[in-house]
């Protein structure tokens, strides 16, 4: 689809703002509807995009496979590393209180700490999903199940 | 009867719609063939559940559950975060039903179900026409 | 009252989608159909009070699983259910029990809307209340996610996490090129 004009002009319009808006959706998650889940399937839906127009490989050289199974361990680690910060700091698993001077500052900072973290793993994920699903070859055997047998 | 289910209707026709979208789920599951088709209505006895649960939390005259100064009475959130993660769930468990469904197609060239189970060595008359 | 008369129009319309999607045999079209109903699903949702939720399901229900459909049925090749599936008696007489329990189920519970609700009493009743004064956040669908039921949401993001390296492993992880 990278010959046709009009979706390679209105992908490259759309894809950033797209970008932004998942940025925003994710830090602006804590007083507006939004969050860590919505903001990583906005992200993976603008990089899928991406794929459908420009192809697999011009996609994976955005961001490469490998940086994506880093960010997607890197998110569970965030969410799970935040909840032993907060032990180590005196706290119970994932009692975000004890992270600053006060109780109220340190809620806010672990709910952005454990947001980022979803963000990170679910849009890594969905784009490994699709990267497994679009890398698969046909299946190459003739089949007559595409056609209307009656 | 008649007349309860008449009136039990007008106060609860969230709850009837998703149980009607629910039935229609569960046949598409247990009444086709295609497995595509089963992962249809399974999505779809899924967004029943929502629809339940976030029926559930609803309150009249309430406000989407955002903390503002001029306004008192807000929606339940708990079932709005349960449902919420379960949308998100739902969808990695549909991504790995369809990447089984890929694979069955590679290895039995068929992604029917009856065609499944004659393969599988059932054709001796056990398997009843469901 | 305009609620209401939103509410019922798009119930009324989901249901008939849930039919077409129920009758429907080229799968294309199902597919369509299907993140059309997701759409409208999150319209319902933003309706009834809940912004987060319709959020999400316009993004995951008519997006990313549209987009996995649609990539199943090129990887698949199929287009067509194959039988026509007439109405099947056994199936039926089991989704006509469900419903019926399902409906006796429902028969006492409060209605739509009701404040009186025992769902509206214990828990909740405390996160709207101190939601914002002990975490700082107004948004309370964010704080009872993140910080309130914090160790449920890990669970859901390792499970999300388990899924990506299980489709990995089904479909292979990109090492191997198979196109060339």
């Amino acid at each position: 689809m990278k010959d046709n004009i009009i979706l390679r002009i209105v992908a490259k319009l759309l894809i950033p703002l797209v970008i932004l808006f998942a940025l925003y959706v994710q830090f602006h998650g804590d007083y507006s509807p939004g969050g860590g889940f919505q903001a990583g399937v906005i992200f993976s839906s603008a990089l899928i995009l991406y794929r459908l127009i420009f192809g697999l490989q011009a996609g994976n050289e955005v961001i490469p496979r490998p940086i994506l199974k880093l960010l997607a361990s890197l998110g569970v680690l965030l969410y799970a590393g935040t909840g032993v910060v907060t032990m180590l700091m005196g706290g119970e698993f994932l009692d975000y209180s004890v992270l600053a001077d006060t109780p109220i500052h340190g809620q806010h900072t672990g709910i952005i700490l454990v947001e980022l973290g979803v963000g990170f793993t679910v849009s890594a994920t969905m784009l490994l999903i699709f990267d497994a699903f679009a890398g698969r070859p046909l299946a190459t055997q003739n089949t007559t199940t595409g056609k209307r047998d009656d | 009867m008649i007349n309860y289910i008449s009136i039990h209707w007008i106060s609860h026709y969230n709850y009837w719609a998703a149980i009607v979208i629910a039935m229609v789920g569960l046949y598409m599951i247990i009444g086709h063939n295609n497995l595509i088709k089963k992962v249809a209505g399974l999505n779809i006895l899924q967004t029943a559940v929502f629809l339940m649960y976030i029926s559930m939390g609803v309150i009249t005259d309430g406000t989407a559950p955002i903390a503002a100064e001029t306004f008192t009475i807000y929606s339940n959130p708990l079932p709005q975060v349960l449902m919420l993660t379960a949308i998100v769930v739902g969808v990695a468990t549909t991504a790995m039903a369809f990447a089984l469904i890929v694979r069955i197609k590679e290895t039995c060239n068929t992604v029917d179900e009856d065609e499944l189970l004659e393969r599988e060595g059932h054709q001796n008359g056990n398997v009843e026409e469901w | 009252m305009i609620d209401i008369i939103i509410d019922m129009v798009l119930l009324l319309f989901l249901t008939v989608m849930a039919f077409t999607i129920l009758r429907l045999r080229d799968l294309l079209s199902m597919a369509m159909i299907l993140g059309l109903y997701s759409l409208l699903m999150a319209g319902l949702f933003m309706v009834m009070d809940a912004p987060d939720v319709a959020f999400t399901e316009a993004a995951v229900g008519s997006g990313v699983a549209t987009i996995l459909m649609l990539v199943t049925l090129t990887l698949t090749r199929i287009r067509y259910e194959k039988k026509a599936a007439g109405l099947q008696w056994r199936p039926l007489i089991i989704v006509l029990l469900t419903g019926a329990a399902l409906l006796y189920g429902i028969h006492d519970i409060p209605p739509v809307g009701d404040i009186e609700a025992p769902a509206q009493q214990h828990v909740a009743d405390r996160y709207i209340a101190e939601a914002r004064n002990e975490t700082g956040v107004p948004n309370m669908v964010t704080a009872v996610l993140a910080s309130y039921r914090g160790f449920d949401t890990l669970g859901e993001v390792v499970v999300i996490f388990t899924a990506g390296i299980g489709v990995m492993l089904l479909l292979g992880n990109g090492t191997r090129r198979y196109r060339g």
